[in-house]
């Protein structure tokens, strides 16, 4: 049994025809897409590295068969700078040290753009550790993390609340 | 993982017939399902996708002013929806407090009320399960048992419903809409979710082929929202499960409880309603003494299971606390901290005064 | 001479990470993410039962699934040319590699299955369905039969003290004893342990993440029968280490037998369940503390006693006790370690083994006995301040800790703690409580050799098989070589994180910086001096006859040092002496004469603030400040990670991470990142640390110590005795969990 199915990976339509229904969307990119930027930290849910966007939210990507998908629209780290130039919250992840052995990275990256999407957070600290949550980094770079997702938020949305000035009280 | 035949239903007749056969299962978001494909706790022969099915994804207001929630219906926009979340505040409580941002973004309504428990030994294909191996026995009793159930329990297994949004749609009798074999119907949610007994492979009232289309909040639910709260301790502040946690809804009659709705989660095999706490409010001022008095009755047929008496003590104080924490008033929004005690509280002692910066603690 | 440049553009500046762009962009390549042309998949199948061996495999099951290639079992796996079992090195742990059916621990590897497919694989493995001859296990701490070990750690002393501990204790005024238990811990690094190994005859390509690239091959090469050079083991990302990729495990030698056996390359990537037996972890301890004070606080003798579990069938002592041999002064030493063995997987280094545990024990210990004696737990702690080390009264190379204690309690606030516990609540009625606890690690060095290249177009390399597991060595070994070469840093190429380049040693026990930092300072030095050399003997140069004034390497140039304005750039030297580059190789490691003579540790100190329910027991921490001394400091932003990542441990250790094993069965049963709690991001509150400034003119000539695990010591403690005083009570139990709390 074969299941043809149509992606658009990063903005390009990708036909494939899947030999096995098992396939998730994680093992089509890294295996079969040559798209290894998600990471495999689980397998089950549990740790986020293999976040992506499926159809503008964020999600696991292990958990996702990918027959159950055609159609989709992914976005993955790969397809998240426009040429040269950083995604808002790429870039804030590198000013603020988001991270140390960069395992868990993309998947942090594609959550945080999901989050800041999902406009629930403004730039309240608090929101932002929380909606964070779901990206294990055993490096420990959540201080960094949640800095550069306040960054970004504030480069994408406008600074409704300054966040080095939430993080300051935060911190006092 | 088992290799598997894949249909995608266009229908839900076409889905129940094909799922009513041996060995289907049906195939929403796979939060769940996946996984425990993945660790060779279900091996399906057929998944029956359902995500394509119409109609399902949309949550519609009644004229009776019920609200019915499509099976579809995912987690995180549930808990958005602007009617839920001002109608039905514990219920957004307990769905954001539950699982991740990417797990909510994908896990639907109907795989929520039908996620299985996770108890160790259920998940270890190793140790002996009557709900994977009817008649193999429970490896949990005798086991690690902090997690166990303590109230509902049987010698056959002692494992918890693990859902944090089926807490309140208990508390709020809701009901399940079922497609099946037979026709539709519609079972309260309390009687869904099956307690062990001698069959705890037998975890809800569903047949082979039957489909969960929605999830109905009746009308009377959104009497309850001006004093509403989910609460649930964990053993890391967000991404766990519950220790225990509790559902309260007030329907406040002056400065007198008019009725009082009140359910445990992780507790028990299903979302627990503490029918006998919930008389013992009804008419009574809200008082820490009531509330201690129905924290008591809700836990009056508690006993462990193993090495988690602690958790009898517990589920009385989440009681007390949520109680508490309703009666003082639903806040404005979820607090960044849904569900936890870290969130702010409203009845604090001093609820008024400003917090402290830290490095100058108010000294008691 | 060439004059090194000590405060170049580079060292000491918060340089972005190097490998940054890479990282966040996806382009990292990580082991697994390697794909050789005709790649199979292998997936590990693992003993459910902790002691036996295994009756019976379902191979022709296996075999049967749809694109399973070959199953792996002890019938058929490739002959090794030595015991996986030899132990000819220090770092040699025993492995399990299919020589034999028999089971020595839960999740031990016992089949592959080989597969066109990551999905056939995986099933195959499923398809296995093994059947065991099991025998009675034993996995609690002090089950078995308990004895002392030949030695503790890293070959370390298993009994060291000074003093008459008897009379200390005599003459003490107040004594208390207490038992604290640690729990088992896995390293759980987000990368599991993967290999792409691929075999050309007896030539093998290998793409594993290691902290150690030339021990691994010097460990395949003897497994094999191959010579060293035959092995090529790439790894210039490692998604985390710890500790548990110290030594190639199991796991990714299976991959590379299962290339073999197949003739096709193989990528094996252990399964996250799989990663709580075969790769190592931190064991449990029950450590007892006796401690004996005069009135005024001073200790008069210290007894710090561990007993841990190790393997049945290996060695490796969880070394709780060390610290206390340099940690505090006391009138009276005793630190000693009793082992048991146990059906579990060996036990193994893990991010500050030993400090780790042990640091939250004594921490705890010495607030208790401040309680007692009615006393600050800082004024405790600066009473017994340790001059010189302890046991050896060696002096300290250098310990800038009472600045640590100070700038923390400054910036904490920590004069406003009431002493007794309870006293605080914030506006929500929950409990606050204050701890402070010290974090201390040695600054030790191993060995290692970098080579440097200065080129003709007036760019450098340097090279050398060092590690980055997240620690910043792309960044701060490219810093190190800029200085030491007078080079910008964006004319310096680094390469590493190959076993083809010189051996950089081992990214381990906070010494990778130290060791590599050190060779590379050392070749860029002898790089410098060999093209100064073509420039002082030839006489059309303006460096000509330099010789005894010297020169300088700054901006690409070497300039006379008693006439600055004659200078030449790198270029011009090398393309008049008609060579392309220059190069030259450089040792890192201790010198053993200093390293007798002085004790050489890192210090800090850790304030935690943590919020606890009055009624429902469950803790946050809010707050953190950890000051670190540490000698130099080469990137103070990476420096800062490292810090903040340690005290994330330290918070993981106090509250969260707990293996739970069945006591019937030996088997983990919260072996997944769902029930297996490392923190969240919403268990990290602000947090902060502070470099304090610390000139060690004895570690290494750079001054550098180690900060990559000292973060964990000090902070578990710290929140330990938070907690109690935010509650009045004493967990002794760790991690403290909310039922011990619910009073």
């Amino acid at each position: 049994m074969s299941f043809p199915i149509t992606l658009t990976v990063n903005g390009t339509r990708r036909s494939v025809v899947l030999e096995d229904a098992r396939v998730t969307l994680l093992d089509l990119l890294r295996e079969r897409l040559d798209l290894t930027g998600a990471k495999k930290g689980c397998d089950r849910g549990q740790c986020g590295a293999c976040t992506i966007l499926l159809d503008g939210v964020r999600v696991n990507a292990c958990l996702a068969l990918a027959v159950s998908h055609d159609g989709a629209s992914i976005t993955t780290i790969e397809g998240l700078a426009v040429g040269e130039a950083l995604h808002p919250v790429q870039a804030a992840f590198l000013e603020h040290d988001g991270f140390q052995c960069g395992f868990c990275t993309p998947g942090q990256i594609l959550s945080a753009v999901g989050l800041i999407q999902e406009g629930q957070t403004g730039g309240d600290p608090e929101r932002v550790r929380e909606g964070m949550s779901g990206n294990l980094c055993r490096c420990g770079a959540y201080a960094g993390i949640t800095e550069a997702v306040l960054t970004a938020h504030a480069a994408l949305t406008g600074p409704d609340v300054l966040p080095g000035r939430q993080l300051a009280e935060d911190a006092a | 993982m088992k290799a598997f035949d894949y249909i995608r239903a266009t229908s839900v007749a076409e889905a129940v017939a094909a799922a009513a056969r041996p060995g289907a299962a049906y195939l929403a978001a796979g939060t769940n399902l996946v996984d425990l494909m993945k660790g060779g706790i279900s091996r399906p022969d057929t998944l029956v996708d359902v995500t394509r099915l119409p109609g399902l994804d949309r949550i519609e207001r009644g004229t009776d002013g019920s609200t019915r929630i499509g099976a579809l219906v995912r987690n995180a926009a549930l808990a958005h929806d602007p009617v839920i979340a001002k109608r039905y505040p514990a219920l957004a409580e307990a769905l954001l407090s539950g699982a991740s941002g990417q797990l909510r973004n994908a896990a639907t309504t109907a795989g929520n009320v039908l996620q299985r428990t996770r108890c160790p030994y259920f998940y270890d294909t190793a140790s002996a399960c009557n709900k994977r191996d009817p008649g193999a026995g429970c490896a949990a009793l005798g086991g690690v048992t902090r997690s166990h159930a303590v109230l509902g329990w049987s010698e056959h297994c002692i494992a918890t419903h693990p859902s944090d949004f089926c807490v309140p749609l208990a508390a709020l009798d809701a009901s399940v809409e079922i497609a099946g074999p037979g026709g539709p119907r519609s079972v309260p949610l309390e009687a869904f979710h099956r307690l062990p007994g001698d069959t705890p492979e037998r975890e809800t009232v569903l047949e082979p082929g039957d489909l969960v289309v929605a999830v109905t909040l009746p009308p009377e639910a959104e009497a309850f929202a001006g004093h509403s709260r989910y609460l649930k301790v964990r053993e890391r502040t967000s991404y766990a499960f519950a220790v225990v946690s509790a559902a309260v809804g007030l329907r406040m009659d002056g400065d007198r409880i008019g009725q009082a709705r009140i359910a445990l989660g992780s507790v028990a095999l299903k979302p627990w309603r503490a029918r006998a706490a919930e008389d013992l409010l009804a008419g009574a001022a809200p008082t820490p003494e009531t509330f201690a008095a129905a924290a008591e009755a809700a836990l009056a047929d508690a006993r462990p299971s193993g090495d988690n008496a602690y958790k009898i003590e517990l589920a009385r104080r989440i009681v007390v606390r949520a109680l508490t924490l309703a009666a003082a008033g639903t806040p404005d929004r979820v607090p960044a901290l849904p569900a936890s005690p870290f969130a702010p509280n409203p009845s604090a002692p001093n609820p008024s005064a400003p917090s402290p910066l830290a490095g100058a603690p108010v000294h008691a | 001479m060439p004059e090194r440049q000590r405060h170049g553009a580079s060292i000491g500046q918060p340089l972005t990470r190097r490998d940054g762009h890479a990282k966040i962009t996806g382009a990292a390549r990580y082991s697994a993410d390697v794909k050789p042309e005709g790649l199979l998949h292998a997936v590990m199948a693992v003993s459910s039962v902790a002691r036996g061996r295994v009756a019976h495999l379902d191979v022709a099951a296996a075999e049967a699934h749809p694109g399973v290639v070959a199953v792996m079992t002890p019938r058929n796996a490739p002959a090794l040319a030595q015991s996986p079992d030899l132990k000819d090195h220090p770092f040699a742990f025993r492995l399990d590699l299919l020589q034999n059916d028999g089971v020595r621990y839960a999740n031990q590897p016992i089949a592959v299955v080989i597969a066109e497919t990551l999905e056939a694989a995986t099933e195959g493995a499923a398809l296995l369905a093994p059947r065991y001859e099991s025998e009675r296990v034993s996995v609690a701490l002090g089950a078995g039969e308990v004895f002392r070990p030949e030695t503790i750690g890293a070959g370390s002393a298993t009994d060291e003290g000074s003093g008459d501990l008897a009379a200390g204790m005599a003459a003490a005024e107040t004594r208390i004893e207490a038992t604290y238990d640690t729990a088992a811990q896995y390293h759980n690094a987000l990368e599991p342990h993967a290999s792409v190994a691929a075999w050309d005859g007896d030539r093998l390509t290998l793409y594993t993440p290691t902290q150690a690239l030339w021990i691994a091959k010097g460990r395949l090469a003897g497994l094999f029968g191959i010579p060293p050079e035959n092995i090529h083991v790439v790894c210039h990302y490692l998604g985390g280490g710890f500790g548990s990729k110290g030594f190639i495990a199991a796991p990714q030698i299976l991959g590379i037998m299962a290339a073999k056996l197949v003739g096709r390359p193989v990528k094996l990537v252990t399964r996250r369940e799989q990663m709580f037996g075969p790769v190592g972890h931190r064991a449990a301890t029950r450590q007892t503390l006796k401690l004996g004070a005069a009135r005024d606080g001073t200790l008069t003798a210290l007894d710090h006693h561990t007993l841990t579990l190790t393997s049945r069938h290996d060695d490796f002592v969880e070394p709780s006790g060390i610290l206390s041999r340099h940690l505090y002064a006391a009138g009276a030493i005793a630190t000693t370690h009793a082992v048991s063995r146990a059906d579990i997987g060996t036990p193994i280094f893990m991010r500050a083994p030993g400090e780790a545990s042990g640091s939250v024990a004594v921490e705890s210990a010495l607030d208790e006995l401040a309680l007692e004696l009615d006393l600050d737990p800082l004024e405790i702690r600066l009473r017994n301040y340790a001059e010189v080390e302890p046991i050896t009264h060696r002096p300290f190379s250098s310990k800038a800790l009472r600045e640590c204690y100070a700038q923390g309690a400054t910036r904490f606030g920590w004069a406003s703690r009431p002493r007794q516990p309870r006293q605080m609540r914030d506006a929500d009625g929950l409990l606050v409580g204050w701890g402070l606890g010290t974090a201390t690690y040695p600054a030790g060095m191993m060995q290692g050799e970098a080579r440097a290249t200065i080129r003709a177009d007036g760019t450098a390399l340097i090279e050398t098989a060092a590690h980055d597991m997240g620690q910043g060595a792309w960044t701060v070994l490219a810093q190190i070589g800029a200085d030491g070469l007078g080079l910008p840093i964006t004319q310096v190429e680094l390469r590493i994180g190959d076993s083809n380049l010189p051996n950089g040693g081992l990214a381990g026990g906070s010494t990778g910086t130290a060791t590599s930092g050190t060779a590379v300072d050392n070749a860029a030095r002898a790089a410098i001096a060999a093209l100064a050399d073509l420039a002082v003997n030839d006489r059309a140069s303006p460096l000509y006859g330099a010789g005894n004034a010297g020169v300088t390497a700054a901006d690409g140039r070497l300039a006379r040092r008693d006439d600055p304005a004659r200078s030449e750039a790198f270029g011009e030297i090398l393309a008049r002496a008609g060579r392309t580059s220059v190069e030259a190789k450089g040792q890192g490691a201790g010198d053993p004469a200093t390293r007798k003579a002085y004790a050489m540790h890192a210090h800090g100190a850790v304030y935690a603030e943590v919020k606890v329910d009055p009624d429902l027991g469950q803790i946050r921490v809010t707050r953190l400040v950890g000051a670190f001394a540490a000698g130099r400091i080469i990137n103070p932003q990476l420096v800062r990670s490292q810090y903040y990542g340690g005290m994330i441990w330290g918070v993981s250790l106090a509250l969260h991470e707990h293996a739970v094993l069945d006591p019937r069965s030996g088997r983990v049963m919260n072996g997944n990142l769902a029930e297996y709690h490392i923190p969240v991001n919403a268990d990290v509150p602000a947090m902060e640390a502070i470099l304090v400034e610390e000139h060690d003119p004895h570690v290494n000539p750079l001054g550098i110590k180690g900060v990559g695990e000292i973060g964990i010591t000090g902070t578990a403690g710290a929140i330990a005795n938070a907690v109690w005083h935010a509650t009045g009570v004493r967990v002794r139990d760790i991690p403290i969990t909310l039922d011990r709390l619910l009073g």
